[in-house]
């Protein structure tokens, strides 16, 4: 195996930088000579698809436990008045007579977000094919650094177990809400939430931030110098774009929310006054003064902008990739998805303050941020009209994948266009923190963004397992999701509109919000069996691990360089020499090839029949 | 022991359906059908695409219209029909891009589902058509964005001079109110003054907090701009209106305003609703805490003289909370060493203009 490792040197000559690829094969070499010890294989494995690997399965536990939490609060907004006596066994002392315990329930709502936005959405998803993807379709051996990789997942797995430790304080988990407003995140005598529980959320975010900063160096570092020969910027596949995009993006914001996160601590620990002004609680007047809860306001949303599309531009990427596979079609405007990926990129840090319309912020900052808000529209609707070109005289194969990419489509629609009403200043009066808000961000950000996901690891799951998950079985899990989340989010817009607001434990003290007791009933149960449904999908992707069909080296007549890989790619990749890069990676169909795809790595010299003329000069 | 035949149950199912999961496979196996990448399945999805977006776009049709009645609050101030219309026309102009791309999207999916011997379009960009709907979009988001601007300004913009005023506080979990008296200035609170017989943290030593009073519920008059003030004295809280189309969080440390006129009075609200137990309700509507969800206050709308009556009956605080006037009295000798103290309330409350322009 190791005399079948060539230095790479030569494979990437085509950018220039080759220093620390030699110095890496060395160390392949190295580590090739003797078998890998189980510890080093799949624990604290320096492979970025073993690493890819552990992010997807810590994702799912967290996918599983953070639609549990979401199971259990519905159950209290569908029924307020039955009785949850029978959830004691599990969550204890929470149920007090009968009865949720209110402060429990904020604290459902809280880990649930937290859960869902950061260790699902951004460690499960970008986590796992970034670090699957970028080395393999690049056309690298590995990551840059591959000890800092390891690293980037063990800080995770760190936050990961400090946050789920959380959960069985005695004070409860932070409850604060996931955007741990201050005052209330401050001030344990405000929630117990905020005693320990906060401590723990914000030492685990810590963490996790680390995790996000060592992984997107080593993202964008990748993406920029370990590119095969012939790779340039312009063949890269979407999915890596995206990937390198939404690194940048989480290497700029990030590190904003560790200082807010750190100025928080200071205000709970060490007395400052960052974010508290004449608070008199608990029957005591607090000496601090001159803090401005609205600045952490503004830290926390300069990160948690750009985020929704940390958590959604991966799954455009891949969503792209997989449309332009099954559809046997080439991605329509390449150069515009990445234009619009880059706007999308630019503007996602300019639009912040649309979350911040009503807290008593500048009416005149609200009209800037109303304006870049919906200017970040046009963007998200370029890429909407490709994907839908991209169908569009295509031969199209419904695999599960295809399924979920079209259901991303779908869904990002529905949740992107009420997106215009809450960017909206004037309109955002009404509905600002209405279920109209939790409505379009699940549909647009939530929703899609795990379809997003599930088509990924359904499209890459034979390149990670040496098997193909059962289509049959993804079919189904397809179309209860699909189904059920409509029947989730779409009736939520009612009720948004109808100004419910969010994060309430029961609706029933106000006539204004009595009108909808069966439709929050409708939701419940649509959400809980939309959660049941997911299921399936834990079953098939274990079962597959095991027991699915062998895969072939391409199964879906691919066209990127991961496909190129033997069946189960060692660390290294490529047995041989990295294969080079001729063409984009898009040239599906084209007239005159005798396949309908072309892979990325064969030369316009062998494919005399489908050269466009202009491609036909590189043919020589 | 239930527990145990939960997971018993649940256990066995798990099984039963694995079991009949390996003999789907084995079958399929069998048949030939299992290595098959394109089969009749592929027909099946394409099918169930469009059965999902006719019977999914018509139920959803056949919900909405029938939850429209209920979705709407009743609308009772200016700015509030404005905002309405606004919505409902953003709404039908994302109706018509969602009905649009939706059946695209569909339409497609079922038009171009894999057919045997068809080949791909190879069609990899045209500037031209890509052009358009860039510039589609952005020329309906600049008009949506100015009438929204346009709108925002009027709302956020500075109340007019003869508004009536009041001030609302958060706080875990209810909300206190204060009217600014005859003097129609809101005198000084300070949230170190706060104590239980205190709750606002009046400092009675400013002349203008002597006349201001506090209530349970708020009030306002039909047809006359109100400026609500608002404070909070722990955490974030928020004021919502939903009838009142207003919005606006109570922010310790950092007052906030917002300003409306209300177009119906509860009584005239009641009858046009057919409902006599109608009531406007403020909300809060930022997490709070444990008592979040029932942070309610009435908000009465009457008619002008009916306000102006109310308002003549309300007790300043410092004449119903005698206490506390005194303490502060003292306090206040205690300082100056002189007997020169506040003006006695009643000589504040002794010259009655009446609380708006009527």
């Amino acid at each position: 195996m190791a005399a079948n490792i060539p230095t790479n040197a030569q494979a990437q000559g085509g950018i220039g930088v080759s220093v620390p690829t030699t110095e890496h094969d060395d160390h392949l070499h190295h580590e090739e000579h003797h078998e890998q010890s189980f510890l080093s294989k799949y624990i604290f494995s320096q492979d970025h698809k073993t690493i890819g690997k552990q992010f997807l399965i810590t994702g799912i536990f967290w996918a599983i436990l953070g639609g549990t939490l979401s199971s259990l609060f519905r159950l209290q907004l569908g029924w307020p008045e039955a009785t949850l006596e029978w959830l004691t066994p599990v969550l204890g002392k929470w149920i007090e007579a009968g009865k949720l315990n209110p402060e429990f329930y904020l604290a459902l709502v809280t880990m649930h977000g937290t859960i869902m936005v950061f260790f699902v959405l951004t460690a499960g998803l970008s986590g796992t094919f970034s670090n699957f993807l970028i080395p393999l379709q690049v056309g690298a051996r590995d990551m840059a650094s591959g000890f800092m990789n390891m690293l980037s997942y063990w800080f995770f797995f760190v936050a990961s177990v400090i946050m789920f430790s959380s959960l069985f304080l005695e004070t409860g988990p932070a409850a604060a809400g996931w955007t741990i407003y201050p005052p209330l995140s401050a001030l344990p005598q405000a929630i117990p939430g905020s005693g320990t529980g906060m401590t723990l959320w914000l030492v685990s975010m810590a963490l996790f931030i680390v995790s996000q900063l060592l992984g997107g160096v080593n993202y964008i570092t990748t993406v920029i110098n370990l590119r095969t020969r012939g790779m340039s910027m312009s063949k890269l596949p979407l999915t890596i774009w995206s990937f390198f995009l939404t690194a940048i993006l989480g290497l700029l914001a990030f590190p904003v929310l560790f200082s807010a996160a750190l100025l928080l601590i200071f205000d709970r620990s060490f007395g400052t006054s960052f974010f508290l002004s004449d608070i008199y609680i608990a029957g005591q007047a607090l000496p601090n003064t001159g803090g401005s809860p609205i600045l952490f306001q503004h830290l926390f949303w300069f990160l948690g902008h750009p985020e929704v599309y940390i958590v959604i531009m991966p799954a455009m990427g891949m969503v792209s990739e997989i449309m332009a596979t099954n559809a046997r079609k080439p991605i329509f405007g390449y150069r515009a998805m990445i234009g619009s990926l880059l706007g999308i990129s630019l503007l996602s840090f300019v639009v912040w303050a649309h979350h911040m319309f009503v807290t008593g912020m500048n009416p005149f900052l609200g009209s800037v941020f109303m304006f870049l808000t919906l200017i970040i529209a046009v963007p998200s609707a370029v890429k909407t009209f490709n994907w839908l070109a991209t169908l569009w005289r295509g031969n199209i194969r419904f695999t599960s994948a295809m399924l979920f990419s079209i259901g991303f489509v779908s869904l990002f629609i529905s949740g992107g266009l009420t997106g215009i009403v809450l960017g909206n200043a004037a309109l955002d009066i009404q509905m600002h923190n209405t279920y109209f808000v939790v409505a379009h961000f699940h549909l647009v950000m939530g929703s899609s963004a795990f379809f997003g996901l599930f088509a990924g690891v359904y499209h890459w799951f034979p390149k990670m397992f040496g098997r193909m998950m059962d289509e049959k079985l993804g079919y189904i899990h397809f179309w209860l999701t699909f189904l059920g989340v409509y029947l989730v989010f779409m009736p939520m817009h009612y009720v948004g509109i109808a100004g419910f607001p969010r994060r309430y434990y029961a609706w029933t003290n106000f006539d204004s919000f009595s009108q909808f007791a069966d439709l929050n009933k409708f939701i419940s149960v649509a959400a809980i069996l939309a959660f049941f449904a997911q299921f399936v999908f834990i079953f098939n992707f274990f079962y597959s691990i095991f027991r699915g069909r062998r895969a072939t080296e391409n199964p879906w007549n691919s066209t990127t360089l991961e496909w190129t890989t033997p069946i189960v790619p060692q660390h290294g990749n490529w047995p041989g020499e990295i294969p080079a890069v001729y063409r984009w990676p898009y040239d599906y169909s084209k007239p005159g090839a005798e396949q309908d795809f072309i892979p990325q790595n064969v030369p316009y010299s062998k494919t005399q029949s489908s050269n466009l003329p202009y491609e036909r000069e590189m043919a020589d | 022991m239930v527990a145990l035949g939960i997971l018993l149950v649940l256990v066995l199912l798990l099984v039963v359906f694995g079991l009949l999961f390996r003999l789907q496979i084995l079958t399929s196996i069998f048949s030939g059908s299992f290595v098959r990448q394109i089969g009749t399945s592929n027909r099946i999805n394409a099918i169930l695409f469009i059965v999902f977006m006719v019977v999914g776009g018509g139920a959803f049709a056949w919900s909405f219209i029938d939850n429209y009645g209920k979705m709407n609050p009743a609308i009772a101030s200016v700015h509030g029909h404005a905002m309405d219309n606004m919505f409902w026309t953003t709404m039908t102009i994302l109706g018509i891009a969602f009905v649009i791309t939706q059946v695209l999207l569909f339409g497609y999916a079922f038009k171009y589902q894999h057919k045997e011997g068809r080949r791909a379009f190879f069609f990899s960009h045209n500037n031209k058509i890509e052009i358009i709907w860039t510039l589609i979009p952005a020329v309906v988001m600049a008009a949506l964005v100015f009438a929204g601007w346009k709108e925002w300004t009027k709302i956020t913009g500075p109340a007019p001079k003869d508004s009536v005023v009041l001030e609302v506080m958060g706080k875990q979990f209810n909300w206190l109110v204060r009217y600014p008296g005859r003097d129609q200035k809101l005198g000084v609170i300070n949230y170190r003054l706060i104590d239980a017989s205190n709750d606002f943290g009046f400092d009675l030593n400013d002349k203008s907090a002597l006349d201001d009073f506090t209530v349970n519920e708020i009030h306002v008059p039909k047809g006359h701009p109100v400026l609500v003030k608002i404070r909070s004295r722990d955490v974030l809280h928020d004021v919502y209106m939903p009838n009142f189309r207003v919005q606006m969080y109570a922010v310790p440390g950092m007052p906030t305003k917002f300003w409306f006129t209300p177009t119906l009075t509860t009584e005239e609200m009641r009858a046009k609703l057919g409902n006599p137990k109608f009531n406007y309700e403020l909300a809060c509507n930022q997490i709070c805490g444990r008592g979040h969800f029932a942070m309610k206050m009435i908000v009465v709308v009457d008619d002008p003289e009916d306000y102006v009556a109310w308002f003549a009956q309300q007790k300043s605080f410092a004449e119903q909370n005698p206490d506390v006037l005194a303490s502060f009295k003292q306090k206040s000798q205690k300082l100056v060493g002189n007997v020169e103290s506040a003006t006695p309330v009643a000589a504040a409350v002794a010259h009655v203009p009446t609380p708006i322009a009527l």
